[in-house]
């Protein structure tokens, strides 16, 4: 489909907006004043001083001179901006695609829109006297490209509309500067008498670059439509944030909880409809005396489930002090993830680590006890026993690997190995006897050694033969020796119980 | 009416009082070929669910170790593919390679570490009440009547099944749990005629149990399956049933 762009201009944003805001300066000749290089200059006049001869960007004492009694008004930093934005977002209603055009106007993707409103004129038409009611000044114009678009809002008379396919013949009468082109290229053109577009168009490209630049030849190709060129939409992102303002504070803990509940309810609501959950939420309440007293959750998977947000939140509720009173409840759920209800279906009662109620309970353990505190781990490919598991990142994350399951490994495993005097017989064969905890213990059966050597590109050290041994009363350890068997120094610990 | 018939009346009258009791059996048979010689104990010959188990386990790593030996051995049937276990305890101390040992899912085990007897018992019902979990296992000091007669009240609706392994515990005291056990630790059982420690082999000592008799027995675990040694002979058997609490 051929796109078709509409530039909308604002001649006189800045003091339209001041005569909006001030209506008594309305019909009144009036000029924004703001410094630069250490003097005053005019940084708008509106139409009414305009027609008497102040130009935007002239000394405000010339201004003043020109017309004795002039109202003058500080410049608001920033304001074009922000105008254009709000603007910008309003403008929705045309078109899903609008974006700013700095310094005074807009761009809108009018692409299959524009038959909603009957034509293209009318769309036009539509923009313009939607934005004139409300007080501004405004030129609009439709065409294929954004170049001939906003060449034709600000300099063409009469046409607002150029017809599919036409905008290059509707840009030959318009003025150089008509292609968005920087100042001196502009001058330098008028300097060479080229006035109007169709005079150099036509003249090889090679030359218009070496005279003019890279630039010049950028903005000529998008005005005539071979190059393409893309809008930065507005995105009207509205927070996932609910307010709740109380008439009367609120100091009991039933007041806070009511409030609490009714906040959880209305961003569900809007979390549901947009199919989000949401993955850690911050609840904050204004205090009359201006402190905010602050309590936050986090969930171990998106959820927009009311009762079990609240029971995360209600142990939390106690460490509110409401002193005076509370005036204000902020609920802000700062990390939101897609989430889809389909998914919530087949989780609902999935069984095993899928299920919802799983991560609930999780999110409640964790909530009480600390994150830290719950750990599920997944096997790493090391034979170190240490190095041979690693924290799941997630309750859902599957194991990359298979469950190392040939040899045998004690059920508890001691975090440090501790220690312990050994008899043993010969070189590299499994010990006698061994003390531990103050008790001798026969060694009756044993299997080994199994060597696990350390692994050097990560940690230096001596290797270890394990041993499994069992007493005569059929207690079961895990031993090892560290290094080789040496006559004077023998390092042996006890790792781990077997069942 | 004829002694068959009579048979049957009292045979239902038997399921019903057990039901009233609490006593929920196993709705696949499978667990009854793993209990082996266990199976004695329970009506029906099958471990009930639904219920909180109590283990004495000392105060020694080594009694600790036979204890979540064979509670590692019972889960299997409990959590089947893809069930979930919750481990609450005061340490790290399980390692969970050798969960695979048992014929277990070790990524399916979620640990959680709290430290105060508080706090486990806290996670312990939250978990207990959670349908989605199959199974928790909890490492407790102290239990009194009130705590336990909790843990049994949340399992009674969510029929999950709770372990409560007790070490380092002054006094053993009465409590509302299903069952009582001990287990100890025995030389294993040698793996065909060969050297070195074999299959683990414990005994196992069912001090109290409000569904079914009480009794020992010297068990080793082979596959997931608990086998009766040759040599064991039943300590004591506690004709009848009796109730306790």
């Amino acid at each position: 489909m051929q796109k078709r762009f509409v530039s909308v201009w604002f001649p006189h944003l800045a003091t339209d907006w001041f005569t909006i805001r001030h209506p008594e300066l309305s019909n009144k000749p009036f000029v924004l004043r703001t410094s630069s290089h250490g003097r005053l200059i005019v940084a708008a006049a509106n139409p009414e001083a305009q027609a008497k001869g102040i130009a935007n960007g002239s000394i405000l004492a010339d201004a003043t001179a020109i017309l004795p009694g002039l109202l003058v008004l500080d410049e608001h930093r920033g304001l074009h901006e922000k105008l254009l934005r709000r603007i910008a977002e309003w403008c929705i209603r045309f078109t899903p695609s609008v974006a700013v055009d700095l310094p005074s106007g807009l761009l809108l993707d009018c692409t299959g829109c524009t038959h909603l409103w009957g034509s293209e004129e009318q769309y036009v038409q539509d923009i313009v006297s939607k934005l004139t009611a409300r007080g501004y000044h405004v030129r609009a114009a439709l065409a294929g490209t954004i170049g001939a678009a906003w060449g034709t809002a600000r300099f063409a008379k009469g046409t607002s509309v150029i017809p599919e396919g036409k905008h290059i013949d509707a840009l030959m009468n318009l003025p150089p500067a008509a292609l968005r082109l920087e100042p001196q290229p502009v001058e330098r053109l008028h300097t060479l008498g080229l006035l109007r577009i169709k005079q150099f168009i036509t003249m090889p490209r090679s030359t218009l670059r070496r005279r003019f630049g890279a630039h010049f030849i950028m903005r000529l190709d998008q005005a005539l439509g071979y190059q393409v060129e893309f809008l930065d939409a507005v995105q009207s992102d509205e927070p996932y944030q609910e307010r709740l303002p109380c008439m009367e504070p609120i100091v009991k803990a039933i007041g806070i909880e009511i409030a609490l509940q009714q906040l959880l309810e209305t961003l569900c609501l809007r979390l549901r409809k947009e199919q989000k959950g949401l993955r850690s939420a911050i609840l904050q309440c204004y205090r009359v005396d201006g402190k905010i007293e602050k309590v936050s959750i986090g969930t171990s998977r998106p959820s927009h489930h009311v009762k079990h947000l609240f029971k995360l939140f209600e142990p939390k509720l106690s460490a509110i002090e409401p002193a005076l009173g509370i005036e204000l409840f902020l609920l802000d759920a700062v990390k939101v993830e897609a989430y889809s209800p389909e998914q919530e279906n087949m989780w609902q009662n999935a069984g095993g680590l899928q299920d919802e109620r799983l991560s609930e309970l999780i999110d409640n353990l964790a909530n009480k006890l600390g994150a830290d505190a719950i750990r599920r781990y997944l096997p790493d490919e090391h034979h170190w026993p240490e190095r041979s598991i690693r924290l799941a990142k997630s309750l859902q994350e599957k194991p990359a690997t298979p469950w190392p399951s040939s040899r045998p490994r004690p059920l508890e495993l001691l975090e440090v190995p501790i220690p312990i005097q050994v008899a043993a017989p010969i070189p590299d064969y499994p010990p006698m006897l061994f003390r531990y905890n103050g008790q001798v213990h026969n060694v009756a059966k044993a299997n080994g050694p199994e060597r696990i050597e350390q692994e050097w590109w990560l940690q230096d050290g001596e290797h270890r033969d394990y041993y499994r041994v069992e007493d005569e009363q059929g207690r079961r350890y895990w031993i090892f020796r560290l290094g080789h068997y040496n006559e004077k120094t023998n390092r042996w610990f006890l790792h781990g119980f077997f069942a | 009416m004829s002694p068959d018939q009579k048979a049957t009346i009292v045979s239902q009258l038997q399921s019903q009082i057990l039901r009233l009791q609490g006593h929920r059996p196993l709705s696949q048979a499978s667990l009854t070929n793993e209990l082996g010689p266990l199976r004695d104990a329970f009506p029906g010959g099958s471990f009930p669910i639904g219920a909180v188990h109590e283990f004495l386990a000392g105060s020694a790593r080594e009694h600790s170790a036979a204890t979540t030996g064979f509670i590692s051995a019972l889960l299997p049937s409990l959590l089947k593919t893809s069930g979930t276990c919750i481990w609450i305890g005061p340490s790290k101390k399980i390692f969970p390679v050798a969960l695979k040992n048992f014929m277990l899912n070790p990524d399916h085990f979620i640990f959680v570490k709290a430290s105060k007897d508080k706090d486990i018992l806290w996670a312990m019902e939250e978990s207990l009440k959670c349908p989605a979990v199959n199974a928790v296992v909890c490492e407790l000091k102290q239990l009194d009547f009130t705590a336990s007669r909790r843990l049994q009240l949340a399992v009674e609706k969510s029929h999950v099944t709770g372990f409560v392994i007790r070490t380092n515990y002054k006094t053993v005291g009465t409590t509302g749990c299903v069952s009582r056990w001990q287990i100890s630790t025995l030389p294993s059982q040698p793996i065909e005629d060969l050297s070195g420690v074999g299959f683990p082999r414990w005994r196992v000592e069912l001090l109290k149990n409000r569904l079914g008799r009480l009794g020992a027995w010297d068990v080793y675990c082979k596959k997931g399956q608990f086998m009766a040694t040759v040599d064991s002979e039943m300590l004591h058997v506690n004709e009848g049933i009796r109730k306790i609490g």
